[in-house]
């Protein structure tokens, strides 16, 4: 039987070097904190797996703050960065409208409990930021905003944002980008987007799980979530989770990711959907997109009952919402793009990886007929 | 087979669930969500379908090995049983929403959704029992006669039926515990919900008070004279003694019992213990689990109450409505309430009791 895996967004297999380097960092013995033998093995290890990361991402080994996921990253951005610009004075948090809900959640919160007015920028029917409106709202207001927060592609529809054109747009603003599902897919280069801070996670790109990293400009200082040991410039304490971050910088090396061969699959994957249902809508298929992720509506189903069928049918895939108590919500970057509530709850993510192959692209095609043709039978009660 | 198996998050339905994998059907667990905001936690015994409850049933369904799925039912719960529930209270009758529950969601959305996605039928853990004879599944008691669930299953067409699968009716309660003990399933010893589920205060009447209104209105004796005054008629059932607040006595000193809601005058009538005694019901709406009852006298017995005592009646068709002759006089039968026909163990069939006499 068949166990097809298209949910590379969600998740990616862990990469065999990695893997190995990880677990062999995690036999050895030393805190890096410490100042002996022992402590100085470890920490010269850790070091030459953030100066790897650094060049990878174009940015300084000492603009690397580790974390223990991209959430976390997000949030130490976008609380620290909010929080050092309200001691100026500046209380608006503007973000995207289809930001991840590590960026939505906290914005809100801010609003809630901090004082803080958010702003979301709108998207175009493509996914597509509005610059406009971000170039306006800079004009008449950009002196009371503390932050700037715009992911690099978003993790539904795949659609890449203009964040250079942010950046020109924010001038002096702090810009942060949620880079998450970007890194090592597309060119990615932190000094040269000209951002204040980036976050990423290392289990999207085949490293580990419980390892992320926020890439901060060596000159700003934000105010820090956990306090403690001092590490990592003291705005993330906790003993360093070596064998993650060598397992971060071993995949992000790792040469396992061919972005022409992905965009190949997930070409041959969209052709074959719009020849078997017409009236499907592929978000942002004019916009341009991440190599992997293909989002799609199919009219007249529910996106939780197709879930349920193709996994019946032995094939992972997503909604590519959140749910809410366990129920499937509409999803707000599809509202945001234009769709109807119901549309917005009947799309599909397909999301292709390093290990995804013609075959399981054709599987998936092969029983998608079926699966969509029971999904509407259920909706259609 | 392929089933959706009813997840509540109890015992009951994780052992059906197992149950019906280790028969060896296809098993997609489900767990409805019936509140568009659940409370976060249960709070012993009441209620169910909290936050903490779907978790429970995906631990079972993940330690069964099977997929797990939460489906949002909460319109359709809302729509079917909630306001049936406060529109019965409203015209005087007394409901029974878990009936109501089956009849509308567990045995037609579900099912019904089930079907469409290609599934054979939904797996449930309500103690009953069904036999396939030559005119299809028909619907039985559970061996354990303290937990049979069957009366709240009587409202199911043989249709329904046909797509129904009860894993639990051979079994009693005390032995499902120790088998999901056996099975390691963490919920072995969850305490039963009893209680209304959408009414996680516990507190009916404060919960119809606060939806319907308290419009205070009269209470009268049999001859119309006013003797009292209550406080939302829909917040007593016939046959209630207590809490009537009456001040001026019988004059032989007996006790008063409310006979009768009048939801148009929003009135209660009270009477003596006797005039509570009523030897025939007549029910609307008849479902039948099995062959329809015709207009021949035929012996069997009548159930009111979910958990309450088989009376032994004669049952037949007269004028369109299901009619049950008592042997023995009952006290104090609200309508609105289900009247299930047995035969023996079979569930004949039931419908909605719209007069007493």
């Amino acid at each position: 039987m068949p166990s097809i895996y298209l949910d590379h967004a969600a998740t990616t297999p862990i990469d065999a070097r990695a893997l190995a380097a990880m677990t062999d960092q995690a036999a050895a013995l030393g805190n890096p904190s410490s100042l002996h033998t022992h402590g100085r093995a470890t920490r010269k290890t850790l070091e030459d797996a953030r100066e790897i990361l650094a060049q990878e991402i174009g940015c300084l080994p000492s603009e690397i703050i580790f974390t223990a996921s991209g959430t976390e990253a997000n949030n130490i951005a976008l609380k620290g960065l909010y929080w050092a610009g309200r001691d100026k004075g500046k209380r608006v948090v503007v973000i995207s409208s289809i930001e991840h809900h590590a960026i939505l959640d906290p914005a809100h919160w801010l609003a809630t409990h901090e004082m803080a007015e958010v702003i979301e920028i709108p998207v175009n029917h493509g996914g597509t930021i509005d610059l406009e409106f971000l170039a306006n709202l800079v004009e008449k207001r950009g002196d009371e905003i503390a932050v700037i927060s715009v992911m690099h592609s978003n993790n539904e529809t795949g659609v890449l944002q203009p964040i250079s054109e942010v950046v020109s747009i924010a001038g002096e603003i702090p810009v942060h980008s949620d880079a998450v599902q970007s890194f090592k897919k597309v060119p990615l280069s932190f000094s040269q987007l000209g951002i204040t801070a980036m976050s990423l996670s290392a289990h999207k790109i085949s490293g580990p799980l419980g390892i992320g990293a926020l890439i901060l400009k060596r000159t700003i200082e934000i105010p820090s979530l956990l306090h403690g040991g001092g590490q990592e410039r003291e705005i993330r304490s906790g003993t360093f989770n070596a064998p993650g971050i060598v397992g971060f910088s071993t995949a992000a090396v790792s040469s396992g990711y061919n972005a022409a061969a992905v965009s190949a699959l997930r070409d041959r994957f969209i052709s074959a959907v719009q020849r078997l249902f017409p009236d499907a809508i592929i978000n942002g298929l004019a916009s341009e997109r991440l190599p992997g992720i293909v989002n799609v509506v199919f009219p007249g189903t529910q996106s939780d009952t197709l879930l349920l069928l193709m996994d019946g049918e032995h094939i992972s895939c997503s909604t590519g919402s959140a749910c809410s108590a366990g129920v499937h919500e509409a999803s707000h970057v599809l509202l945001a793009m234009g769709h109807s509530e119901a549309s917005a709850q009947s799309s599909l993510r397909f999301s292709f990886g390093a290990t995804s192959t013609e075959q399981d692209c054709d599987f998936v095609v092969s029983v998608l007929p079926d699966v969509i043709a029971r999904g509407r039978a259920a909706h259609s009660l | 087979m392929r089933l959706i198996a009813a997840m509540s998050g109890g015992v009951d339905s994780a052992v059906a669930a197992a149950r019906a994998v280790e028969a060896g059907h296809e098993v997609i667990g489900v767990h409805l969500a019936l509140s568009a905001n659940p409370q976060k936690y249960r709070s012993g015994a009441r209620g169910c379908c909290t936050i903490e409850d779907s978790h429970d049933a995906r631990r079972a369904a993940d330690v069964i090995g099977i997929p797990f799925y939460i489906w949002d039912m909460a319109e359709e719960f809302h729509d079917g049983v909630v306001e049936d529930f406060l529109a019965e209270y409203a015209a005087g009758r007394t409901p029974n929403p878990c009936l109501r529950c089956n009849e509308k969601i567990k045995f037609a959305a579900v099912l019904d959704r089930a079907r469409a996605m290609g599934f054979d039928g939904v797996v449930t853990g309500h103690y009953a029992r069904t036999q396939v004879s030559e005119s299809g599944k028909t619907l039985h008691r559970a061996v354990d006669h303290l937990k049979d669930q069957s009366y709240v299953l009587s409202v199911l067409t043989v249709e329904q039926i046909s797509g129904a699968v009860f894993p639990l009716g051979d079994t009693t309660k005390v032995d499902i515990r120790k088998e999901a003990e056996a099975r390691g399933l963490a919920v072995a010893q969850k305490p039963d919900s009893h209680d209304i589920c959408f009414v996680p205060s516990g507190d009916n009447a404060g919960w119809l008070r606060d939806r319907l209104g308290s419009d205070v209105g009269p209470i009268v004796d049999q001859s119309g004279t006013k003797i009292g005054e209550h406080k939302g008629a829909y917040t007593y059932t016939i046959g209630q003694r207590k809490g009537l607040g009456l001040t001026i006595p019988t004059p032989d000193g007996s006790p008063r019992f409310v006979l009768k809601i009048e939801p148009v005058t929003n009135t209660v009538v009270v009477g003596a213990r006797e005039d509570l005694a009523i030897t025939t019901m007549r029910g609307e709406r008849p479902v039948w689990c099995g062959p329809a009852v015709d207009d021949q006298r035929h012996k069997g017995f009548v159930q009111i109450r979910a958990h309450g005592a088989a009376l032994a009646c004669t049952y037949f068709i007269e004028n369109g409505l299901l009619v049950a002759v008592l042997e023995t006089p009952l006290l104090g039968l609200a309508t609105g309430q289900a009247m299930v026909i047995y035969d023996g163990d079979s569930v004949v069939g039931s419908d909605t009791i719209c007069e007493t006499q």
